[in-house]
């Protein structure tokens, strides 16, 4: 159905092909939908490339995201895509400060979500005080993408003696993590599947950009930083384990869990260390000043429940050990393939 | 769903443990029939908190591992029928066949997509209704009634390009079959907890009153294991084998009357082919006369070259419990979660996948 507006401007309900044609169509969409929520001086001039000046190190990330449902408890695309891409930038200690905004659509795809998605996008960046000053629109044939696809690409500075790396763990430091795990994994497997829990479980999507900047002010002595997304607090401790030589030991009873999503992964057969975090980290911290930097976590609304979870030793190198609660210890493995709801 | 804290308990746990220390006076072997058991045994240490004398073993109650290769390579053959649809749960995409695996297919270029239930493949045959589209149902008595819920639905609302290729099994005969080929002494078996909220305690009486076996059926959760362990060691060691519910807040001696009457009314019982075991005479489930229309082994007809089994692969023992996987050659090394050789190291209910995730190379 097309609409004309009172100034000219063709509207649709819905992505037609032509909105990728990069004729008057895509300008409308761009300067209708999507400029006016997301506008800062750079992007807002439409130059091939955004032009700035940076002084001193950068860091430098790209992630797409091409989550399915694409709306979610407590999130959606849009947010994802801001969120993991600040977080990426401060997981090495950086400083998000732009972000490029690429997004694919598929052809038919309702205008108003797009709003939708655009203003949650506007959100998450605001809060993270990150500018989008670049961006493209695509629009392919229907069948040749799942909805919308969104990458972003973002720089951000690295302040002076800083070095976070997983390769930094040293015996003896204290494993900290921000808060409850599990919750992205789980509303995403929630809304796939039309579970339903007593309590709803929410995504924990969230910017870390801030939380990390007071943990750094805390102390510099913060050797690895790492969220923990796709595959879990598994899969970042096991990666930061190797990366650094050592092993890693944790107690499965210091892990932060809602109630609700231990009850979900109980109920789908899923362990909880293996499920999906969107506004989570895990820092690996000289023992001194560990109790510090939880302190000023704590005080961040997106570590109020952060714990030390154990500590960083040199026998079994690469490996990750948990405590069990009920007292014996095991091997915490990397996920191997999808995470899947058993059978039986 | 406030139950998780109280059944994870370490004090509880360790006074079962003491108690079970106390009462085991000889060696004895258990069987956890479900894969979902071993992996629940693994992930919290269980073994670690029984004594030595308590060996244990992994059964057949996977249901992924026990499908036939042959009969994975029937649902890989109708994949590449032309205008068809397989809709199957995720973990048997991976299970290598004889010639190729259902992910292989797909790479291929069949249309294969993974349901979390049968209910989902019927809303893909509802939106393709110029494709047929075949449900690959494995399982055992915990996923049969909604399959045949969904057959039912299906007729009742005529959406006649659905079909269901059914390789639901049945765990009271293969535990018969395991105890008669007699392979490994068995004193206990804990028994599967979910299958058994539909078929009740009652089909298991022969274990106990045939082979003078004890069965005591299980939660899933690491008291209810340790509990089901001490009840196990208490019937072995007075000599007084019997099958007994410890997971009394989900099963019932009579099971689920209203999910019986659903397989009822859809299935009726037949041979069926497990993997390392071969075909055990009424132990699967295949779909009724009245229902043959969504039947896909009546509807379809692929040509298949002989069933290979993969070199090596140890698998069949596992399954049967004469092996445990550390002492398949491959475990570990030819076979991994990213390279498996074998189901049991590809289903989230295989024994190689747990031992492999929770404990393959700590030592």
């Amino acid at each position: 159905m097309l609409l004309t507006t009172d100034t000219g401007r063709v509207m649709t309900d819905a992505i037609l092909l032509a909105h990728g044609s990069g004729g008057r169509l895509s300008h409308n969409l761009i300067e209708g939908e999507i400029l006016p929520f997301l506008a800062n001086p750079m992007l807002s001039k439409l130059d091939d490339s955004a032009v700035f000046t940076a002084n001193g190190r950068l860091a430098f990330t790209t992630d797409s995201y091409v989550v399915n449902p694409i709306f979610f408890p407590g999130g959606d695309i849009g947010k994802l895509a801001v969120c993991g891409t600040v977080n990426d930038l401060s997981m090495s200690g950086a400083k998000p400060a732009y972000l490029s905004l690429s997004v694919i659509i598929e052809e038919g795809f309702p205008l108003n979500k797009l709003g939708q998605i655009i203003r949650s996008i506007r959100a998450a960046a605001k809060e993270a005080g990150v500018d989008i000053i670049t961006g493209d629109t695509k629009v392919v044939n229907k069948g040749q993408a799942d909805k919308l696809f969104v990458n972003t690409s973002g720089i951000g500075i690295v302040p002076d003696g800083i070095d976070i790396s997983g390769a930094n763990a040293m015996t003896g430091d204290r494993v900290i993590l921000s808060g409850s795990i599990g919750e992205h994994g789980i509303a995403i497997m929630s809304q796939r599947e039309g579970l339903r829990f007593e309590v709803p479980v929410e995504s924990d999507c969230a910017p870390l950009n801030r939380l990390v900047a007071e943990m750094l002010e805390a102390s510099p002595n913060i050797h690895c930083l790492r969220d923990p997304t796709r595959g879990g607090i598994a899969t970042t401790l096991n990666e930061l384990a190797r990366q650094s030589r050592v092993s890693i030991v944790i107690e499965e009873n210091k892990i932060p869990i809602k109630e609700a999503v231990r009850a979900a992964c109980e109920l789908l057969g899923f362990d909880p260390v293996h499920v999906a975090n969107e506004g989570k980290l895990v820092a690996i911290v000289d023992h001194h000043d560990a109790d510090e930097v939880l302190a000023q976590m704590k005080e961040n609304r997106y570590g109020g429940s952060a714990a030390i979870i154990g500590e960083v030793r040199d026998d079994h190198p690469g490996k990750v050990i948990m405590k069990t609660r009920l007292g014996p210890s095991r091997i915490v493995d990397m996920l191997s393939g999808e995470l899947l709801p058993r059978i039986c | 769903m406030k139950f998780i804290d109280e059944y994870q308990d370490n004090k509880l746990a360790e006074s079962l443990a003491y108690r079970i220390a106390n009462h085991c006076s000889h060696k004895i072997r258990l069987m956890e029939f479900c894969g979902g058991h071993t992996h629940a045994i693994m992930r919290h240490g269980i073994r670690q908190l029984v004594p030595e004398t308590i060996e244990m073993r992994s059964g057949p109650g996977c249901p992924v591992c026990v499908t036939a290769t042959t009969d994975l390579d029937k649902a890989i053959a109708l994949a590449h029928l032309p205008g068809t649809i397989i809709a199957t749960f995720g973990d048997i995409m991976r299970v290598p066949g004889s010639y190729s695996s259902l992910r292989q297919a797909k790479a291929d270029g069949a249309d294969i997509r993974i349901v979390y239930s049968t209910m989902d493949a019927m809303e893909i045959a509802k939106a393709n209704a110029n494709k047929s589209v075949v449900f690959v149902g494995i399982g055992f008595e915990t996923t049969a009634p909604t399959i045949a819920a969904s057959i039912i639905k299906a007729r009742r609302e005529g959406i006649e390009n659905f079909y269901v290729l059914s390789l639901l099994k049945l765990t009271p005969p293969v535990m018969k079959a395991l105890l008669d080929l007699g392979e490994v002494k068995l004193d206990g078996i804990i028994g599967p907890g979910h299958v058994s909220v539909i078929i009740g305690s009652g089909p298991y009486e022969f274990i106990s009153n045939d082979y003078r076996v004890a069965c005591v059926i299980s939660g899933f959760e690491p008291l209810d294991i340790l509990l089901c362990i001490d009840k196990l060691v208490q019937q072995i060691e007075a000599g007084q084998p019997r099958v007994e519910i410890a997971y009394s807040r989900g099963v019932r001696p009579e099971g689920n009357l209203k999910a019986l009457e659903l397989m009822g009314d859809v299935f009726e019982t037949d041979g069926a082919n497990w993997r390392g075991i071969g075909i055990i005479p009424q132990s699967g489930l295949k779909i009724k006369k009245e229902y043959e229309h969504f039947d896909a082994d009546k509807t379809f007809h692929v040509s298949l070259e002989p069933a290979r089994e993969s070199k090596g692969c140890r698998c069949g023992d596992i399954l049967r419990g004469v092996a445990t996987p550390h002492e398949c050659k491959l475990f570990g090394r030819g076979c991994t979660p990213e390279r498996p050789i074998g189901p049991c190291m590809v289903s989230s209910e295989g024994a190689c996948a747990a031992y492999y995730r929770y404990g393959a190379s700590y030592d």
